[in-house]
């Protein structure tokens, strides 16, 4: 497991390329939306990670689960794996949000249930990893992490539900413009080529970080058993 | 010797557990009265912070009420909970509980019952004190539902955090950080139905959110339970 | 419940890893009913954590261990009604009175007949006459007698004391002494870890040295001449009463 294996090194190439293709598809390919001008384009990678996080997320999820059940540390990397490219990609999702929002609406927030979901599921993750920084026994902090990915698991998907109710109780007038804000358009058969091409290219950048991530976490493991091995 | 141990019943034995461990915390709390007293002049704090920092006529005092309400019980919950967990992890009594030949979920109920009782009775007097100060009346049945509901929902979810957060190096910072993202649900749906009952809302249109504090309730009551035994044995 | 005639605890190839690190490692330990073993050995030899693995609190990483029959930690339950522990820690409630803490615990253990039991227990460590006062009001030598009273409430067969003796002074050791002889006569298996080679001396039946993760050395009392404890104990940390 030393050298980078060549599955890994191809999927790195594949994603560049991948990555170069879905932007010219959003920029240049992809018609320009009729009222929302250029910065609609922002859409596709927005939705994109945050559909990376959405992957993150539950992988977080089973990875916490699977560790649980069988106590077996692997899966403890697997999980802050997840965890981290969730946190990354939510990010870079609500950044993209924001400079959709603002021209658009004249706002840098919106509080539309997704965005305010997402931060406080970035909000959630923060806390865990203060958790994993405040514990020093592995065993335990696998243990807890494991369950604390459990319960913001459960508690997201009620969160959603609970914020959309509220939006609809409480509608926000954002800017000048009306309640709904959550960038409703129709898609033409081009912009669809565009949006699905990123969603398909973001996974696959999704995997290959997920694998790169969970490799460090092996190696840095390998690292810390041979720094035992020689201090004994 | 008369009194030689019997073999562990368990079912029996579970019940009886958790009433002990109920009985326990707050038998010593009466004692000391500390964690209460500290939870009341927090909330009777929160409630002085909040007439000054807003300005409120007596119109929208009334909506602004159960938000001022769940913020309090919200933030001097956390007291409680943070205190009850240090005692048993100070002077290591929760090794004397996990040695006895109890199931470790009785360890969980037992402590959701005192620290329900704890917010409850903080309730129970913030409430009053707050109807008289603001010329608002709470005695309202559909209020107190909601903060008997809220109340459950927060302490369970807290109650396992909190066993979690204090064996952690950062204890009493650590709880509110884990507790307030995954509470959030409790808070909407609390604040939401205690609004719409204080204006005289209909059960049918606050319905929604009391359907929501239930599926919390019984969720997180159903995770907790599950995964407890993973927070206390090593 | 099979046990082998007279032997009560039984510790096999014991291994105890905290992540990376390995404290305990491959440690074999037998007991026999109402031995007394005093287990020696340097700070952070993992006597602490031997002991707590063996009041079921912690969990082996891979090893067989049976106490009293039942094997942990699958049968945890049920040997945690035959186990007293005592820490160095008193695992009291410092606002609940002496009796009230007795109760407490009585209860946890789903004891009958309680009131009796906890006069007879509050007897036997001489603080009958402290049975209604607050335990937060108590010397820590008055609390370790308290955890020595909570740990045989249930009359255990095998009791397990860590370092009991830290933190009390020569008067209150005495009386600790007193009342683990008193325990101990009544048939019990006791395993006790200790730093006071003195103290330990007059009490216990056998010592064995905990060292590098395994017991290193083991002998009975009568196969050393008085007054060489000491020696014995030096000599297995160096190696030379080597298993």
């Amino acid at each position: 497991m030393n050298k980078k294996p060549v599955g890994l090194l191809a999927l790195d190439i594949i994603c560049l390329i991948l990555l170069a293709v879905a932007t010219y598809l959003a920029l240049g390919f992809a018609p320009m939306e009729a009222n929302m001008g250029n910065v609609q384009k922002v859409f596709y990678f927005h939705v994109a990670n945050a559909w990376v996080g959405m992957l993150g997320f539950i992988a977080a999820g089973v990875a916490g689960i699977a560790y649980l059940r069988s106590q077996d540390p692997k899966w403890d990397i697997v999980e802050v794996a997840a965890v981290e490219i969730s946190l990354v990609f939510f990010l870079i999702a609500i950044v993209l949000g924001s400079i959709w929002a603002r021209p658009v609406w004249n706002t840098w927030w919106t509080w539309e249930p997704r965005l305010t979901t997402a931060a406080i599921t970035e909000m959630i993750y923060l806390a865990y990893f203060m958790l994993r920084g405040g514990i020093e026994d592995p065993n335990r902090r696998a243990r807890f992490s494991a369950v604390y990915t459990l319960v913001g698991a459960v508690s997201v998907p009620i969160t959603f539900m609970a914020i959309r109710f509220f939006r609809t109780i409480h509608p926000v007038v954002i800017g000048s413009q009306s309640a709904q804000a959550q960038g409703g358009f129709n898609m033409t058969p081009d912009m669809k080529v565009a949006f699905f091409f990123s969603l398909f290219t973001f996974t696959i950048i999704f995997i290959d970080l997920f694998w790169h991530r969970i490799r460090l976490g092996f190696l840095a493991n390998k690292v810390e058993e041979l720094k035992l091995k020689v201090m004994e | 010797m008369a009194d030689k141990e019997k073999p562990p019943a368990h079912s029996g034995n579970f019940l009886k557990a958790v009433f002990a461990i109920a009985w326990k915390d707050l038998a010593a709390e009466l004692r000391s009265r500390e964690l209460l007293s500290a939870m009341l002049v927090f909330a009777m704090l929160v409630i002085l912070i909040f007439n000054f920092a807003l300005k409120l006529d007596a119109r929208t005092r009334i909506t602004a009420t159960s938000g001022i309400l769940w913020v309090t019980f919200t933030f001097a919950g956390t007291l409680g909970l943070n205190r009850s967990m240090a005692v048993e992890k100070d002077r290591g009594c929760l090794d004397g509980l996990l040695l006895a030949p109890v199931d470790r979920s009785s360890i969980y109920f037992g402590k959701i019952l005192s620290n329900l009782a704890f917010m409850f009775i903080v309730e129970a007097i913030v409430l009053p004190l707050y109807s008289l100060l603001y010329n608002i009346n709470l005695f309202n049945p559909g209020l107190l539902l909601v903060i008997l509901m809220g109340s459950i929902g927060y302490i369970a979810i807290g109650t396992l955090l909190a066993a979690m957060a204090v064996q952690t190096r950062t204890r009493d910072v650590m709880l509110p950080i884990l507790l307030f993202p995954v509470v959030i649900p409790v808070v909407v749906a609390a604040v939401e139905a205690s609004g719409g009952f204080l204006q005289g809302l209909q059960f049918s249109e606050v319905g929604y959110w009391i359907n929501l504090l239930l599926v919390y309730d019984v969720i997180f009551i159903a995770i907790a339970f599950m995964v407890f035994d993973y927070i206390v044995e090593e | 419940m099979d046990k082998k005639s007279g032997t009560v605890i039984e510790v096999r190839k014991l291994v105890k890893r905290f992540g990376l690190k390995t404290i305990l490692r491959g440690l074999d330990f037998q007991v026999d009913q109402g031995e007394f073993v005093a287990l020696l050995g340097p700070n952070g030899a993992g006597k602490t954590t031997f002991l707590r693995i063996l009041s079921s609190l912690s969990r082996p990483s891979l090893g067989d261990i049976r106490i009293a029959g039942y094997s942990l930690p699958s049968q945890a339950a049920q040997v945690r009604q035959k186990l007293g522990v005592v820490s160095h820690l008193p695992l009291l409630y410092g606002d609940l009175t002496a009796e009230e803490n007795l109760l407490f615990f009585g209860k946890l253990y789903n004891l009958q007949h309680l009131n009796p039991r906890i006069s007879e227990v509050l007897d036997l460590v001489g603080l009958s006459q402290r049975r209604r006062d607050l335990v937060r009001t108590f010397s820590r030598g008055m609390q370790q007698r308290l955890a020595i009273g909570r740990a045989v409430l249930h009359d255990p067969e095998v009791m397990l004391f860590d370092e009991p003796h830290t933190g009390l002074d020569q008067d209150a050791c005495d009386m600790l002494d007193k009342v683990l002889r008193d325990v101990a006569a009544r048939g019990r298996t006791v395993v006790m870890t200790s730093h006071d080679l003195v103290r330990v001396e007059d009490l216990a039946t056998r010592f064995d040295v905990l060292s590098k993760g395994v017991i290193s050395a083991s002998s009975r009392k009568a196969d050393i001449r008085s007054g060489n404890i000491l020696n014995f104990y030096k000599n297995s940390l160096a190696g030379k009463n080597g298993r």
